[in-house]
């Protein structure tokens, strides 16, 4: 829920990620608004999901500078970003297959020293099914179980900012349909959401705005309602030929 | 809650139970055996081994780095507790050709934490280049260390204090302690090593159980997701290495003094990879499993397959077949069918679980002797 002059979550400026040679993020500039759902579409490669490592800190910035709150995070340790309030859920959901449900759910909670109890009540609200397998070993899970422990595991950290790398990747419709129910439900409580989808169809619907991504730059923004309705989208993400 | 509570209560009443029980039995054992009986001797060197083992497992089972480091550490562990407990009168025997420098003695126990400590102390310093490797790399480099501290403790600039490649030996062991003169406990040898091994082991379980233990757990099985949820991963794959080490040296030590007299040339990579064996008979990621293993391998191989060796072996007496080296060649075979038909080890990654041992002995045993009975009686119906 985005209130009326909601103030700057998070904020990149030009920001410059090389591999060796390669520029995979090209003098990139975006901002996040608290309360916000922003959706990243693109083709693969585009560079959106190293932007997202970069702001958890698992890719060092070549140059450029990404700041959160008030703080310059940019090239921090992904442990001081995390206690800072950007938690990310990985591509691919990444679980920890030997560990219980409920064991993953405390490792999200690693850098924190309070009570967990009422939060891993939250998240077994959000996902009654969790709560079923609370004992069972994560890898024993389906696909969509395991997104919505990844992303309970995220949310166990209490971030104030939510990544999430393709949300949507190898699940059934009704599952994803499910999952973006939750994110929805999730930023109606206060947590701003960044959502790096391939579903663009999906993630216009529900993202309030929205940045186009291509070969590391950014070559369209804005509500996410217009850019669905933009001809030149539609063509390249939502497969509407003229 | 109430209920899970007395639960858990009751749980864990049931494990100290059981434990308190085991230790008797030990006792029990070590009171009625002598010290050189060969009960007393495998059940020494399987505790030590025990140690070493689950100090393996640590760092292999729970956090994943394959590690061939082992027998360096043991050696560093062995090597500070024997030159600093020695008293001079030792020295002067034992330092024959080269004289000594370290001319203090330390207590028994003051050595025995000193050893782990040298050795988590030098897994810091391999720690900061080496953990940067993964998996075969890792082995490779922890393994070249292991050996240079082999070679290096056998140098001969350092004779003064290590002896160079002559052993140490005449240092405090448990063997002749006269604090319990007179009593039951007169001629037991075995306690003092379970004493030390289980303390040392209750540690290392309350740690694997603690929140550290669990981010262990998560860099195991993906460091990628580990490192998103803001566990440093540095920070903790150093954490478990000199863990590791430390118990690793005490373990060292603790031969050093099983053996009561040590040289640096059996610290071989070799020693290693039997300690590597143990940890994968007993299943990866599992303490229990690691224990057992030891215990059960060290009887094998020290013990019930001797016969392979000097001729007889089950009733069998067939000197030619059975000869001196035989009883390897019968070890590598059961090895193999280890590998290939218990892949996760005796073990898996359970921990030992009394519902389930109660299981077996009362549903699962008397569920075949039934079957058996109900067979037999319908063949005499046959009949």
């Amino acid at each position: 829920m985005v209130k009326e002059n909601a103030k700057t979550l998070l904020e990149i400026n030009n920001l410059q990620i090389r591999f060796g040679g390669i520029k995979a993020v090209d003098g990139l500039s975006l901002s996040v608004k608290e309360g916000e759902i922003v959706t990243l579409i693109g083709s693969n490669g585009a560079g959106k999901s190293t932007t997202m490592k970069a702001i958890s800190g698992m890719v060092k910035p070549f140059a450029g500078e990404i700041i959160f709150g008030s703080d310059n995070i940019t090239g921090q340790a992904p442990n001081v970003i995390v206690s800072k309030g950007i938690t990310m859920v990985p591509e691919g959901r990444r679980v920890f297959p030997n560990l219980t449900v409920l064991e993953n759910l405390k490792i999200g909670a690693y850098l924190r020293y309070d009570n967990l109890t009422n939060d891993i009540d939250y998240v077994y609200s959000l996902f009654p099914r969790l709560r079923e397998r609370s004992w069972q070993l994560a890898g024993t899970l389906s696909g969509g179980e395991q997104q919505m422990l990844a992303v309970g595991r995220a949310l166990m950290a209490k971030p104030k900012l939510i990544m999430m790398d393709e949300p949507s990747l190898g699940l059934a419709p009704i599952v994803v349909a499910e999952i973006f129910e939750i994110i929805k439900e999730i930023n109606r409580q206060g947590i701003t959401v960044v959502l790096n989808e391939q579903n663009a169809n999906m993630a216009l619907k529900i993202g309030d705005r929205g940045y186009v991504f291509e070969t590391g730059r950014i070559s369209m923004s804005g509500k996410c309602s217009d850019l669905a309705n933009d001809p030149k989208v539609q063509e390249a993400y939502l497969g509407k030929s003229k | 809650m109430e209920n899970a509570k007395k639960k858990s209560l009751i749980k864990s009443l049931k494990y100290a139970i059981f434990f308190v029980l085991l230790f008797a039995a030990l006792v029990i054992i070590d009171v009625k055996n002598p010290s050189y009986s060969m009960i007393i001797t495998v059940l020494k060197k399987g505790t030590v081994y025990a140690l070493i083992a689950v100090s393996m497992n640590i760092l292999n089972g729970f956090t994943g780095l394959f590690s061939l480091g082992q027998a360096g550490f043991m050696l560093l562990g062995a090597y500070t507790y024997a030159v600093l407990t020695m008293t001079n009168e030792a020295r002067e025997a034992v330092y024959y050709l080269s004289g000594y420098s370290v001319t203090f003695t330390l207590p028994w126990y003051v050595g025995l934490i000193l050893a782990g400590a040298v050795a988590a102390f030098f897994a810091f310093l391999i720690g900061l280049p080496v953990l940067k490797l993964k998996s075969d790399y890792l082995a490779i480099a922890t393994l070249g260390f292991a050996e240079i501290l082999r070679a290096f403790s056998q140098w001969a600039k350092l004779e003064k204090i290590t002896n160079g490649s002559i052993q140490l030996r005449d240092y405090p062991t448990f063997s002749k302690s006269s604090l319990l003169e007179g009593t039951v406990f007169e001629n037991a040898s075995l306690t003092p090593y379970v004493l030390i091994v289980s303390l040392c082991l209750l540690l290392i379980v309350l740690m694997i159980n603690s929140t550290y233990g669990r981010a262990f757990k998560a860099i195991r099985d993906d460091e990628i997701a580990a490192e998103a949820m803001g566990i440093n991963l540095a920070h903790h794959k150093r954490l478990s290495f000199i863990t590791s080490s430390f118990f690793a040296g005490i373990g060292g030590a603790l031969l050093a003094i099983y053996q009561s007299s040590i040289t640096a040339s059996q610290f071989k990579s070799s020693t290693t990879y039997e300690i590597l064996l143990i940890v994968v008979i007993g299943g990866i990621g599992s303490i229990t499993g690691s224990v057992l293993a030891s215990y059960l391998y060290i009887a094998c191989s020290e013990w019930w397959l001797r016969g392979l060796d000097s001729g007889s072996f089950l009733g069998l007496n067939l000197p030619n077949v059975f000869r001196s080296g035989f009883r390897m060649v019968v070890f590598s075979v059961i090895i193999m069918v280890i590998v290939l038909f218990f892949r996760k080890g005796i073990m898996g990654e359970r921990e030992l679980n009394l519902d389930r041992v109660g299981w077996f002995f009362t549903k699962i045993l008397p569920s075949l002797f039934k079957k058996k009975n109900k067979a037999e009686s319908g063949k005499e119906a046959v009949k």
